[in-house]
């Protein structure tokens, strides 16, 4: 049978963007559909009708939510191309530990950045550099966070490169000054075809920020 | 080489509870540390140096944090016995996805109401919403007997936990689970049954003795 593969998603959403990287890694066709997410439409409120969110993917009818769930279900259903998770379970522990600790810390602290001013944005962007300190150390001489080859960890925190410049242009600090092995990674992962076909323009991001400052009332 | 194995936990953390579910379901053997969480041991600071947080398992030598993930470090390491995950792919997603649930869901309901004070609108609206998320996972669980279907599973481990926390919920908000989720209630009391869980729970009295001393430290009346 011929696999049917569907991805409801955001353009700019970092979520978004890992299970395009992932698809990309595994070669895998799909159709793409772009979600209004001030007017959800009703395929995507039946198809997580628990968290009403993107990214989802619908593998033959079926839905798999929450991006992690669906890199990791990715690697695991299109096994013998480019594997994203390790073999080892120990190894595969740790790049999960990893993964988590860049939802529960750099996605949050990033938001922060953006959202405040003040010193409470002066607090966000301390915080945020130390959690890309952490990563930064995780990685380490590496070329990537999955070793020689680009991997699971990698395709978790490389969205939010493409959200980079946005978080440097609002909060007035350079990334690059304080994590430059981080900054080369993001350029050695883009210059994968998996990830530059699948992250968005940074610029673009900026402007879509703006836009959303606009509606949040931050100024 | 036989197996090392130890767990920093802290008697009554949920999260602390799965580790040691998953543990008796495979049958392992290990050395259970207790920490004092306001004075937290530096070896556990050194095994655990992001988040500093209880569970931590230490398998020979090598530290696993996060329970969600050390209980599927445990299922796939013991992997002869009583598996945790489906072995399907897309069965396993569906299991993480409510794991998931219970953490981003669930859990923040225990720390918001057992720190409401017990009158007032914060509370109301809080038992409100978690009964409602408690009934979505009711929904899940629908007429299977765990969970995982006929076996007990990654997702009824997750959960189940939270059950010693029930008790002190329902006194500090006045309310009962079992009248709004009496299966969800049900298939607590049958996982009780297993002594894996028996045997990793305390007692719920124990853990209102507890919630009482931290709501008092914290001035909530």
């Amino acid at each position: 049978m011929a696999e049917e593969v569907t991805l409801l998603d955001f353009w700019a959403s970092p979520f978004g963007m890992r299970c395009r990287v992932a698809l990309a890694e595994k070669g895998v066709n799909y159709e793409y559909k772009e979600e209004n997410l001030r007017d959800k439409s009703p395929l995507l409120l039946q198809m997580n009708p628990v968290h009403k969110k993107i990214p989802v993917m619908i593998h033959n009818g079926k839905p798999v939510c929450e991006s992690l769930n669906i890199v990791q279900y990715i690697d695991e259903n299109w096994k013998d191309k480019s594997p994203l998770l390790p073999s080892d379970p120990y190894q595969r522990s740790q790049a999960r530990f990893w993964a988590d600790f860049v939802d529960k810390k750099a996605y949050e602290m990033g938001t922060k950045v953006w959202k405040t001013k003040g010193e409470e944005q002066e607090l966000a962007k301390k915080d945020f550099i130390e959690s890309l300190k952490l990563l930064e150390g995780e990685l380490g001489d590496k070329p990537y966070f999955g070793g020689e080859a680009f991997g699971y960890v990698d395709v978790t925190l490389i969205p939010f490169y493409s959200w980079f410049y946005a978080y440097e242009t609002c909060g007035n600090f350079s990334i690059e000054a304080a994590c430059p092995k981080l900054i080369s990674w993001g350029k050695r992962c883009m210059e994968k075809e998996s990830v530059s076909k699948s992250l968005p323009d940074p610029k673009k991001i900026y402007e879509f920020i703006l836009q959303l400052k606009k509606v949040f009332g931050i100024e | 080489m036989a197996d090392e194995v130890v767990l920093l936990d802290f008697w009554c953390s949920p999260f602390g509870m799965r580790v040691r579910i998953a543990l008796a379901e495979k049958g392992v053997e290990y050395q259970c540390r207790e920490e004092n969480l306001q004075d937290k041991s530096p070896f556990l600071l050194q095994m655990n140096p992001i988040h500093k947080k209880i569970p931590v398992l230490i398998h020979n030598e090598k530290p696993i944090c996060e329970s969600l993930i050390i209980v599927q470090y445990i299922d796939e390491i013991w992997k002869e016995k009583v598996p945790l995950l489906p072995s399907d792919p897309y069965q396993r997603a569906h299991a993480r996805f409510w794991a998931d649930y219970v953490d981003k869901k669930i859990y923040h309901y225990f720390r918001d109401i057992l720190r409401s004070s017990s009158e007032g609108e914060e509370l109301e609206k809080n038992k409100k919403e978690f009964i409602e998320e408690l009934k979505v996972l009711e929904v899940e669980l629908g007429d299977k007997p765990y969970f995982g279907g006929d076996d007990f599973g990654f997702v009824d481990v997750s959960f189940v936990t939270f059950y010693s926390w029930f008790y002190a919920m329902e006194t500090f908000g006045n309310f009962k689970v079992e009248a709004e989720c009496p299966k969800l209630i049900a298939w607590a009391k049958r996982c009780m049954q297993k002594e894996s869980v028996a045997k990793s729970i305390p007692d719920s009295l124990k853990i209102y003795d507890f919630a009482v001393q931290i709501r008092k430290k914290l001035g909530v009346e």
